[in-house]
This record gives C-alpha cells, sequence and structure tokens, in this order.
C-alpha cells in the first residue's frame, strides 16, 4: 500500500507527499502519537495529496507517516443496522466506552457475535446477480434480506447456500461462483463506498402514492410521496426539526433512518431517549425497532458531516434493495453545505455564490437523485423518500442551498417566521409550499381509488379558502372593519377555521400529533362543508364571536380521539351550533 | 509564563502581520503553544517547516529578531476547587492578585460528550422571572443566549438571572468586558455573598482582543471539571459572544480566509457550535448550562453572528424596553426555550403550556389591535379589552423586575384571563378552564 508524510497542516487540511498510487477520495491514516486518525484524500496533485482529517489535527507534526488504504469510504451493510447509534463515519456510538469522543477510536459497524434465524430464499444453481435475495433472518421484525454483494460483477450461480440455522454476519452464508468460474464466499456483511448510489434495481417509476406522515400540513396540503423528495427551509426556530422529528416518529415507513447532521446534541439525544419508549403506530412495535440513526452534531468533527448524509444514503438504498419502504430525513443539509465550503476555501478553489464550491448545486442534485421508488429485479418495489431541511442564512430564501435543493426536491414546505411567531404550528405556509406530486396524473388517479372521489380538487378548493382568506384579512386591515362588505368577515373567518383546525397541529398533544388519512379526510369534509356555506350576521363582531365557537368545538375534537365519546359530543355541539345559523334571512 | 533552559530558541522571524508571525522550526505540533517575545501565541498554520503562529496579545513593536520557544502542548488550564472564587484571565492566570491556582493542567477545547453519554435534558431551572420560568422556561443543560441591544442592561440580567438560579458553581466568561461592567459583575457576586462559587475568566476592553478567542474554552474546561469530575450543576455565562465572534473575524481575516456573510469566517457556525455545544446534562446528574450575550445591532437578528447563534442555541431571550409600561421586558414573540416543553406541565402545574401559549396568543392579538388603532380604525369591544389586557400583562409578567413562583404566575395568567376574556375566546382545553377560571371575586369556580 501507498505510504506518504505530512507535508503542511491547516485546521483539518493537510497535504500528504506520497510514494505511490493514491485515488481521489481514498481514504487514509494519520499517524499521530499513539492514535491514527482517518482523513479523505480530496485532492492530487503530482506526489501531493491534500486530505481532510475526520478528527481534531492537534498535534500533527510535519513529517508524521500516513497510510493509504486503497478505497474510498465505505460502510458495512449487514442485520443489526437497526437501532443503532452511528457516527457519521459508522462507529457505534454505544460501544464507545468513554464519556468524550476521544479521536482515532472507530468501532465496529455491525456486532459480530449476535446470531441472526437465517431462512434461505434462493436454492443452489440458481443464476443470480447483485442486489438478488439470498436469504432472510429476523432483524427486530423486519425481514432482512441478504444479498448478493452489490459491487458483484455479472451473473453469478449459487454453488452453496447455507442450511436454515443460527448465524453471525461473519459466517459464510453462500458460495458465488461468476461466469469466469471463481468462486466467492459470501457472508451478511457487505461494503459499500457512500458516495456511490446503489443501482442494484431495474428501474425508477414516477412516485404516486401517498406517503403519509400523520401531518395534515403534508398529507392533505401539499403530499408526499412513497420514494418522493422534499425539503424544509426555514430560519432558526421555526420548526423544522420538530416537524422531521415529528415526521419520524408517525411516519408510515418500514425503516426511518434520521441523519442529524451538524446540529444539536441535545435533539438526537430526545430521539435517543424517546423512540425506545414509543411505539410505531402501525406495527405496535417499539419506534427504535425501525430506526437508524447518524449523528454527527455540531461539536463533532466538520468533515465528516458530509459523510453522515452519505452513510444515511447509503444504508437507505440498503434496505430499500430489500423491497421496503424507507424514509430517510437529514436535518439539516445546509451543515453538510457548508462543511463543503470550509473545505473548498482552504483549498482555495475559486468560490461561487456565497463562497460555497462552484459544483454545490450539482453534489445536492446528486443526492436528491438518490431517492426515489424502484422495481427489483424480483418484481418487488422498494423506496427511499428523502426529506432534508435547510438552513438558510438569516432566514433568506435566496441563498445558494435553498435554490439549489429547490430545483431537485419535488416538495417544498416552507416554514415562516411570521406563522412561528404567532404560534401557528407546524409553521409551514400552506399556499406558498407545494407538492409536485398534486400535479401527476398518477397521484390524482391513486388519490381518487384509495382517498376519495375528486380529492385533488378539494384541496385546491380548500387553499382557494386559505388564498381568499388572506385577501379578506389585508382588505380589512387596509379599510377597517365597518368599511368592507359582511362577507369579507365571513370568508375571513372560514379561513381561520381552515388555519385553526387543519393547518396548525400540536405535535406536542398525544392525540392530535398524529393524524391518520381517515381522520385528515374526515376532517377536511367537514371544515369544508362549513367553508360552502353561505352564512349571515348582523355585523361583524358577531361574525368573530360565532367563528371562534366553531373553532373552539372543532379543536376540542382534534384533541380528543376520533370518533369516541368526548369527539362525538363536540361534534354534535359543533352540529348544533351550524344548524342554528343553517337558514340566510332574506 | 516561564520556559524551560532546554529548549531551541528561534530568533529568526521571517513575516509579521498584525495577529501573527511566521518562522522556521522543527519538531512543532499543530496548535501548539509557543511563546513570541515571551507573549503567548499558538501554531495555527505549518507548511513544511515554516511555522505560522497567533499572537494573542497582537504582534506590535515584535522584532524579526524577537527570541520564539515552542512549549510542546496546546494551551491548558489548571483545575482543582482552587479556583473558587477567584477572578483570572485568559490565559487562566489570576488578575485578582490571589496565589497561582494548583491543580491538574487540562488541555482546554478538549473532545465532545459522546451523545449517547449525555441525558436528555428535563430539570427545571427557575429564575423568578415570569418572562424566562412562564414564557421561555429554562432547563439545565440547556444553552441559550440573550438578544440584545447595546442599550439593554444585558449584563445586569445576567447576573440577577445566575444570583437567582439554584446552580453549585457559575462561570463567568467576560470578552471585550468594559472595566465598569466587570467591576460591577465583581461588586454584585460579592454583595450577594456568592463569590466561593463563582469563577471568573475575563477579558476587558483593555486587553488585546484575540485573546478573547481564549476565554470560551478556558469557561468550559473548567465547567466540565466541576460538572463531570465533580457532578455539579454548573452554569456558564459568556458575555459578550458577539465580542468574541469579532475576533474570530480579526483572525481569520489575517489569515487571508475568503469571508463568507457579514465579513465573518465560513466557519462561524462551527466556532460558535464548538463552544455552546458544552452545554451538557450527564447522566450522573451534573450539568453545564449555557448563558449568553448577543449583543445585536439595531436588533437586526440576520446578521451572521445572532443568525447563526439562533441556528446553535436550544432558544433565545429577547431583551426589549416596552415603551407601554417604561421597563424592559422578555420579549414574548421573539424569544423562545425550545426545552420547555421537556419541563413545563410535566415539573411545573399541568396547565403551563396552555396557559403559556393563550396568554401569547391574547397578547399577538392586542398588538394587532394596537396596529388598527394607529391606523386609525375603530376598535371592537374585543380590541379594547385587549389592549388592556396587554398592559396588565407586561406589567405583571413580563418585566424583568419580577421574582415569582410558577404556580404564583399560572394563577396570575388566569386572573388576567378572567378578568378580561369569555372563556370561549382563550382557546384552552375545557379541563383546565372549568379548573382554573376565576370567577367574580377572583375565587377558582367549583
Ligand atoms: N409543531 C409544533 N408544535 C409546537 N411547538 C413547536 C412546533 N414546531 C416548533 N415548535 C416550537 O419551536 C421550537 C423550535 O423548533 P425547532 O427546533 O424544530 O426549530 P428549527 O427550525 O429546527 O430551528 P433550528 O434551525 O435552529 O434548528 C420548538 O422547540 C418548539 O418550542
Ligand atoms: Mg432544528
Amino acid at each position: 500500500m501507498t505510504k506518504g508524510k505530512v507535508k503542511s497542516i491547516i485546521a483539518n487540511l493537510l497535504t500528504i507527499e506520497v510514494d505511490g498510487p493514491v485515488g481521489q477520495n481514498e481514504i487514509c491514516f494519520v499517524s499521530v502519537k499513539d492514535v491514527k486518525l482517518r482523513a479523505e484524500v480530496i485532492r492530487i496533485t503530482g506526489n501531493i495529496a491534500s486530505a481532510q482529517v475526520f478528527e481534531s489535527t492537534r498535534g500533527i507534526k510535519i513529517g508524521d507517516p500516513v497510510e493509504f488504504t486503497g478505497h474510498m469510504l465505505q460502510i458495512e451493510l449487514g442485520p443489526g443496522l437497526l437501532s443503532r447509534n452511528y457516527d457519521g463515519l459508522q462507529s457505534d456510538l454505544d460501544d464507545l466506552e468513554s464519556t468524550y469522543l476521544e479521536r482515532g477510536v472507530y468501532t465496529n459497524a455491525l456486532n459480530r457475535k449476535v446470531e441472526y434465524d437465517f431462512e434461505p430464499l434462493a436454492h443452489r444453481s440458481q443464476k443470480v446477480k447483485a442486489g438478488d435475495w439470498l436469504g432472510s433472518v429476523k432483524e427486530n421484525w423486519i425481514d432482512h434480506k441478504i444479498m448478493v454483494p452489490f459491487d458483484f460483477e455479472g451473473e453469478a450461480e449459487v454453488v452453496w447456500l447455507a442450511d436454515a440455522g443460527q448465524y453471525t454476519v461473519s459466517d459464510e452464508i453462500a458460495t458465488l461462483q461468476n461466469e469466469k468460474g471463481e468462486k466467492f464466499p459470501v457472508n451478511m456483511i457487505q461494503r459499500w463506498p457512500v458516495k456511490k448510489a446503489v443501482k442494484t434495481y431495474v428501474d425508477k417509476p414516477r412516485p404516486y402514492k401517498l406517503l403519509q406522515t400523520g401531518m395534515r400540513l403534508i398529507d392533505t396540503f401539499n403530499p408526499m410521496a412513497e420514494g418522493g423528495t422534499g425539503f424544509i427551509p426555514g430560519p432558526f426556530g421555526t420548526g423544522k426539526t420538530v416537524l422531521q422529528h415529528a415526521i419520524a416518529k408517525n411516519g408510515e415507513a418500514d425503516i426511518i433512518i434520521v441523519t442529524a447532521c451538524g446540529e444539536r446534541a441535545n435533539e438526537v439525544v430526545e430521539i435517543f431517549t424517546e423512540f425506545p419508549e414509543l411505539t410505531d403506530p402501525r406495527t405496535g412495535r417499539k419506534l427504535s425497532e425501525r430506526t437508524s440513526i447518524i449523528c454527527n452534531t455540531s461539536n463533532m468533527p466538520v468533515a465528516a458531516r458530509e459523510a453522515s448524509v452519505y452513510v444515511g444514503m447509503t444504508i437507505a438504498e440498503y434496505y430499500r434493495a430489500m423491497g421496503l419502504k424507507v424514509l430517510l430525513l437529514a436535518d439539516s443539509t445546509s451543515r453538510w453545505a457548508q462543511a463543503l465550503r470550509e473545505m473548498s476555501n482552504r483549498l482555495e478553489e475559486l468560490p461561487g455564490p456565497d463562497a460555497f464550491p462552484m459544483d454545490l448545486s450539482a453534489i445536492i442534485a446528486n443526492f436528491y437523485s438518490r431517492a426515489g421508488m424502484v422495481n427489483l429485479n424480483n418484481g418487488k418495489t422498494g423506496s427511499v423518500t428523502f426529506i432534508g431541511t435547510v438552513s438558510p442564512a438569516g432566514g433568506n430564501f435566496k441563498e445558494p442551498v435553498t435554490e439549489s435543493t429547490a430545483k431537485v426536491a419535488r416538495c417544498f414546505y416552507a416554514l415562516s417566521q411570521k406563522r412561528a411567531d404567532s404560534k401557528r404550528y407546524p409553521a409551514i405556509e400552506a399556499t406558498d409550499s407545494y407538492s409536485k406530486y398534486l400535479e401527476y396524473d398518477e397521484f390524482r388517479e391513486y388519490s381518487e381509488e384509495n382517498i376519495q372521489k375528486g380529492w385533488v380538487d378539494l384541496i385546491h378548493e380548500i387553499k382557494d379558502v386559505i388564498l381568499r382568506g388572506q385577501e379578506c384579512r389585508d382588505q380589512i386591515n387596509i379599510l377597517g372593519n365597518d368599511a368592507v362588505p359582511l362577507s369579507y368577515h365571513i370568508d375571513f373567518w372560514k379561513s381561520e377555521v381552515v388555519d385553526f383546525i387543519l393547518l396548525q397541529q400540536d405535535s406536542f398533544d398525544e392525540v392530535d400529533m398524529n393524524c391518520p388519512m381517515e381522520r385528515q379526510k374526515y376532517m377536511i369534509n367537514k371544515v369544508i362543508d362549513i367553508c360552502r356555506q353561505p352564512f349571515d350576521f348582523e355585523d361583524f363582531e358577531k361574525v368573530a364571536s360565532y367563528f371562534k365557537q366553531v373553532i373552539n368545538l372543532m379543536k376540542q375534537m382534534n384533541y380528543t380521539p376520533f370518533q369516541e365519546e368526548d369527539f362525538n359530543k363536540y361534534e354534535k355541539e359543533l352540529e348544533e351550533l351550524i344548524s342554528k345559523r343553517e337558514t340566510v334571512p332574506a | 509564563m516561564i520556559t524551560k533552559a532546554f529548549q531551541t530558541v528561534y530568533t529568526k522571524i521571517t513575516e509579521i502581520t498584525k495577529a501573527t508571525c511566521s518562522l522556521y522550526a522543527e519538531g512543532v505540533g499543530y496548535e501548539e503553544l509557543a511563546l513570541v517575545d515571551g507573549r503567548p501565541a499558538q501554531v495555527v498554520k505549518m507548511n513544511g517547516n515554516k511555522i505560522t503562529l497567533q499572537v494573542f496579545p497582537g504582534t506590535e513593536g515584535i522584532a524579526t529578531n524577537a527570541k520564539v520557544v515552542f512549549l510542546g502542548k496546546s494551551p491548558t488550564l489548571k483545575v482543582s476547587n482552587l479556583l473558587s472564587g477567584r477572578f483570572l484571565n485568559a490565559y487562566g492566570e489570576p488578575i485578582d492578585g490571589g496565589p497561582a491556582i494548583e491543580g491538574e493542567s487540562r488541555e482546554i477545547g478538549g473532545p465532545s460528550v459522546n451523545p449517547v453519554r449525555r441525558q436528555k435534558p428535563s430539570h427545571f431551572l427557575g429564575t423568578g422571572i415570569a418572562g424566562i420560568d412562564l414564557n421561555n422556561t429554562l432547563v439545565t443543560g440547556q444553552k441559550i443566549p440573550f438578544f440584545a441591544d447595546p442599550d439593554q442592561p444585558y449584563n445586569n440580567v445576567l447576573a440577577e438571572v445566575a444570583l437567582r438560579a439554584e446552580a453549585d458553581k457559575i462561570i463567568l466568561g467576560g470578552m471585550g468586558l468594559s472595566n465598569d461592567d466587570y467591576l460591577f459583575f465583581k461588586k454584585r457576586f460579592t454583595d450577594a455573598g456568592a463569590l466561593d462559587k463563582i469563577i471568573s475568566f475575563v477579558n476587558t476592553t483593555e486587553d488585546p482582543p484575540v485573546e478573547r478567542l481564549l476565554i470560551p474554552d478556558m469557561v468550559c474546561t473548567a465547567a466540565e471539571f466541576f460538572a463531570d469530575n465533580q457532578q455539579q450543576k454548573v452554569l456558564v455565562l459568556l458575555t459578550d459572544m458577539t465580542l468574541y465572534a469579532d475576533a474570530l473575524a480579526i483572525v481569520s481575516n489575517k489569515m487571508d480566509q475568503i469571508p463568507s456573510k457579514d465579513s465573518m469566517p465560513g466557519s462561524l457556525y462551527s466556532d460558535l457550535a464548538r463552544i455552546y455545544e458544552k452545554a451538557v446534562q450527564f447522566q450522573h446528574g451534573g450539568s453545564i448550562t449555557i448563558i449568553g450575550v448577543t449583543t445585536l445591532n439595531e436588533g437586526d437578528i440576520t446578521h451572521a453572528i445572532p443568525d447563526n447563534t439562533g441556528y446553535i442555541t436550544e432558544g433565545q431571550l429577547f431583551l426589549r424596553r416596552d415603551p407601554e409600561i417604561g421597563k424592559t421586558i422578555i420579549d414574548p414573540f421573539r424569544s423562545l426555550s425550545r426545552l420547555k416543553q421537556n419541563v413545563i406541565g410535566k415539573q411545573t402545574r399541568e396547565d403551563h403550556p396552555q396557559v403559556m401559549n393563550a396568554l401569547i396568543r391574547l397578547n399577538a392579538d392586542a398588538v394587532e389591535a394596537r396596529t388598527k388603532k394607529e391606523n386609525g380604525f375603530d376598535l371592537s369591544d374585543y380590541d379594547q379589552r385587549c389592549l388592556k389586557f396587554a398592559i396588565d400583562y407586561a406589567e405583571k409578567l413580563l418585566a424583568i423586575d419580577i421574582n415569582i413562583k410558577v404556580d404564583e404566575m399560572l394563577e396570575t395568567g388566569w386572573e388576567l384571563m378572567s378578568k378580561y376574556f369569555e372563556k370561549h375566546e382563550v382557546g384552552i382545553k375545557q379541563v383546565f378552564v372549568d379548573k382554573y377560571w376565576k370567577n367574580e371575586e377572583g375565587n377558582e369556580e367549583e
């Protein structure tokens, strides 16, 4: 293997004089005192390699030895990835003994001792390709497929397959023979370079199936599709993380991968603490059983931030290849972009807008393109849905990361400072935000069949109520309460009903935090009935006080278990309140 | 600082800028400390044998033949119980005339706590100020700054909060502190008879600005000693982080780095996060809570310093003068404690979250009514009531001179709501309204 010596150091950027071949993105280890620090080659000029060190460079000296590994940053894939808390380079945080993250200490990602119940799925002499299923083990409640390694070239024949039984991840479970007659032992661990997309599928059709998140503002107003992409930009404190956590808790996916990228440690601790306690509303199992966390918090080494999102994506792709529905969340992709910026500046590259690297857009586009629903070789489907947050500087969306992401993500959930300030949570601006999937014919068809007839039109109708309400409120503010027709007040208050009852949702209320589609449908139909009703009042003060009562009752409904006693009681009161107003005086 | 006899002495500096100097030397480690003509300096760049040093006190008067020695270690602090009650400079040396600190020498700026060894911060940290305890409840292990214009009495509020909060140790990091404010802290802490639980690291406006860069790491190293080794509840005060960031900008500018927004270094987010993330709740009960001050320029929070701070900390407390009542208040709209949900309604009374939200919402309606009034529109009866409510609310709950228990704050909240509004106007869960609503006489209804 190639060796080298440190030539220069500035922050976490080293230049290394090498004595042999090196590859772009190759991993190397720098020896300093008694530890070896992992670094990644990011530029090569002649026999000088520039490398970003994934750890503190304190104490490194000129001339310190460097060993190259011959491979890019790669991770381990296999049973045991779930319920784990990894750092950005896939060290298992629970296996690190010390209270502090000592540099140069790395762990295996997969436990080598646990035995899994293996069931063969393929058979001897079967012809297989990369990603095909050889067998299956139970990982928590998930059928974890043991697959032909993703980097296996061409067709192989299964020449030996283990019988059903107990095996550890490093036990051999199959022998494959390639077209040249070479034999390859296969165990349950495979390695994959994180910056390369896993492409062992047949094709990637357009996403069209609703992926429920339990949030009305998403599922009803700006639906996310299975295999879709979306992003959540917003100034600090407007609710990006709370929203992502809510989606992680209630999202209707088989697997959730949470990447905490350059954000607060306490937010990750919240997941560590809560997820093992909370139950997955669909399976009744603990949430942590379907979750894997990759965490590179803001105080952890900056270079590993970039790695962390790729590690998350690669794990997501791995489970997708098993025919599972995977939801990948990253908070915040801006921190990753900033890490790229820091490095690019140190390399003295020509800066693009706001000193971000010139190819930022391309990097982001490339990453988002790895999401998607796929048809596998065996006819099954799997999906990776990706939702990232963006933290725009100064809360201004006219900045490179927001703009580059908007070009590629299909759903846009814009958080507004104004809504957050008035505690109208989730602070998603309903009308500025969008889901491109609403325009897909495939989605329209799907919703007609699976939700209700005319669903997409109903959503547009209700969005119009909001828009109309905003116009009316502006007019009232400009002209004054008395100077506008009474109907302006009525239309404004109808939009307030939509706002308070459908848009707003309390992520900290046990009942309201998760609103299944059945319930969303029920409430939207209730609300639209009210919006369609031609009310009449004596004066504008009566309008306000009437609708406040409506809102109050419907809010109580939102806070109580669906169609149970209390819910029905409030609903009855609501109906009385409405029927009292039913007749419009001539 | 003392140099040792056997160290190599270099006397050939090749380049000097305002904050750095360069020379050729061998066997030097990255981030190692050095003395340049007796002034503390640190290695920030190495290119072959050419070493660039950041000279903390500045390079004024340094000659190319000045003596340079390397100390073989990065900056350290001596930690022990002897730190209590002491006032130290940015290098951890006494400035109070007392003896040198004895103790274990620790490198500052050490590694971060493994997230899985942390505990979810969920111990209520009371201050008696309703603008904080009621609306923006703090917990131990939280990090939160005051956002304040320079004319606000932020250091007074900081001292007040520190003395009222239940903490075993208070560690003050003063950066660019005016001498008057330094003396204020000293007097306030002494008067309170709390000196033995306070440690201060101080860089005043009279000291070189680059020295400030050491203060937060010194403070946090001391904090980790007490919080982790002695399992104490440590409260860290950092004022003023804007001046800290300014010092970062000076250095990065001298190093020819490409500035990003507002002439700040592109790494500002990571630099600030490294400090604030030292806030931690340990599983053994010790904790570090960080309350910072970020001064603003005319309330502009989109500037890179407050903006990046907001993205790092767990909320912010906005100080503002309320012209209606003529007092400084904690702005209910722009302030936020993100960890409040870990304790409110759990360690505080069940109705806390709902009452807090309802009061803020009604206050928002008052703001709208005020705008209407200013624009010359007629006010509805509801608007009128909101306006009256808002004044009471500011006076009795938002002003920073309030010192009451949370239950009392909640009772006050219910009184105000019952006085000015109808039950259905407050939008609170029926069960709480039934239980806590005040009837005419101010008693709770049966
Ligand atoms: N849906 C919600 N319901 C109630 N409160 C909310 C909701 N969303 C956000 N909040 C409040 O806003 C605070 C900030 O939310 P969050 O941490 O998600 O912001 P953020 O956008 O991720 O900010 P940053 O960019 O700084 O990380 C929360 O601590 C909570 O108090
Ligand atoms: Mg966040």
